[in-house]
């Protein structure tokens, strides 16, 4: 080639993949999640606070299950979250095996925990809830086992995720696992309401009007933004986390690879 | 020969010559089934009522004995990296892997069933419905399990976590294999519910092999 060319190159046409590009640049991302991360999560605790305690002390009891209808306003959503989670980690997998984003890879490696955490608490509060209402801890009803399905998948893809040496080596079985659970999930959740049903049916997304009184929808919907503004808080604290953990691998392990010379390069 | 059927008769010949593996398998399959009447009590009426759902978890717990080996000693020895640069596409070296674990793991299994079946006081005539239902619910698990083995190829403790992978995603051939037995014994269509393993089948064939496949050439990068 004879010089630079005349013209500087024309830009990339913004395909997906190049918009992702630039988000993924660690640098990039560790400057922008730093800056919204203060924001997200004092939101997202102003959020659940005020709509946890609507819910617990100022929402009307149910005229049937009086106070114990506001374990409602954790256990919904938590649900939600639980299924978010799993869709942003399917997401963040197919970003990683198709694009081959270490930031993806990491992103999906630290929102499984988060998802599991809020899975967990949904089971447990529904087996609370379920104690009064039902007259016991638990019932092998579809919901319900739908959710502990999603729960071993997320443990499984937790474990996959931490079952290698070279941590980075574990992103793509993980993400593998993480799209087959995505595309099994629906096949679950059909099967088991198939072979059992005895949860009530949703009654916030059916069609037309909803099937909750106004005075307790509110405040579910002010919880369930809390929610998912900590939801997101705390994927992006651990994802920011994981990078650095990264970049302090990188460097220990470029100083073992270096040969023990001289001190000023040793007392860094 | 094309490399699919020489790699399908490579492992059915090991299998063979290993015919131990198979053997234990499957006496692991009558052992679990045997010691339900030990835990549950020996009335016949409710041994025949659980029949169909033992015999289905017992088999699936079985077949993924031998799973762990099915890709490990190959990833070990280099037999794997072979395969992958035989030209032979990664999810076809996958698939037949599933093919050789199905044939010397799924079948003799399910030529055991009848007689675990039988242990446990399963009326005559649900049994061919079992044996259906099994042949296709051995599949579905014959290809997951391979997905499962290639994802946990060079991770420590794969042997534990196998079956932490994959028996979640069975639950579904389980629960309609074990309704079309509990069909058949109360007279109702046993259809629907072989359609509906058939098309789990259908939909696990070409799917698992294609994530094996993605998870064998990462392992062997």
């Amino acid at each position: 080639m004879d010089g630079p060319p005349a013209t500087p190159p024309a830009p990339k046409a913004p395909t997906l993949g190049n918009a992702l590009h630039r988000f993924a640049n660690p640098g990039r991302f560790m400057r922008l999640s730093g800056a919204l991360l203060p924001w997200l999560a004092a939101a997202g605790l102003a959020l659940s606070v005020t709509g946890l305690a609507w819910g617990l002390v100022f929402a009307p009891r149910d005229w049937q299950q009086g106070d114990t209808v506001r374990i409602m306003f954790i256990h919904v959503p938590a649900a939600w979250m639980a299924m978010g989670g799993y869709v942003g980690l399917a997401v963040a997998s197919f970003i990683g095996l198709v694009w081959r984003h270490p930031l993806a890879d990491i992103a999906a490696r630290e929102i499984a925990p988060v998802g599991a955490v809020f899975t967990a608490i949904c089971l447990i509060t529904g087996s609370l809830w379920g104690k009064p209402m039902w007259g016991t801890w638990w019932v092998w009803d579809a919901r319900l086992t739908s959710v502990l399905v999603l729960f071993f998948l997320y443990v499984g893809h937790i474990a996959l995720s931490n079952a290698f040496d070279d941590p980075e080596r574990a992103a793509r079985p993980a993400a593998i696992l993480a799209l087959i659970g995505a595309v099994n999930l629906p096949i679950i959740k059909f099967s088991v309401d198939w072979w059992n049903t005895l949860h009530q049916p949703a009654s916030v997304t059916r069609l037309g009007a909803p099937g909750i009184h106004v005075d307790i929808l509110q405040p579910l919907l002010v919880t369930g933004l809390g929610f998912l503004f900590v939801f997101a808080a705390l994927a992006l604290l651990r994802t920011r986390t994981g990078i650095l953990e990264r970049r302090a691998r990188a460097l220990m392990a470029a100083r073992a690879a270096e040969p023990a010379a001289t001190p000023s390069a040793v007392a860094v | 020969m094309s490399p699919f059927w020489g790699m399908l008769r490579r492992d059915l010949a090991l299998a063979r010559r290993n015919a131990g593996d198979t053997l234990a398998a499957v006496a692991f399959f009558l052992l679990a089934v045997g010691l339900f009447p030990f835990g549950v009590g020996p009335a016949p009426e409710l041994l025949a009522r659980i029949a169909a759902g033992v015999v289905w978890v017992a088999a699936l717990l079985a077949a993924l004995l031998p799973l762990d080996r099915l890709l490990g000693a190959d990833f070990e020895d280099g037999t794997l990296d072979q395969a992958m640069l035989s030209g032979l596409d990664p999810a076809m070296v996958a698939g037949a892997k599933a093919a050789a674990h199905w044939l010397s793991t799924g079948v003799p299994l399910l030529l055991a069933s009848p007689v675990a079946a039988i242990m446990l006081n399963l009326p005559l005539d649900a049994l061919p419905v079992l044996v259906a239902a099994l042949a296709l619910g051995s599949l579905v698990l014959s290809l997951l399990g391979t997905a499962g083995a290639a994802l946990t190829l060079g991770a420590r403790r794969g042997g534990v976590l196998l079956p932490l992978l994959v028996l979640p995603l069975a639950i579904p051939a389980l629960i309609f294999g074990v309704a079309a037995v509990d069909a058949a014994l109360g007279g109702l269509a046993v259809r629907p519910h072989l359609a509906m393993l058939a098309a789990m089948a259908a939909a696990a064939l070409p799917l698992c092999p294609l994530a094996a496949g993605a998870a064998l050439k990462a392992a062997t990068e």
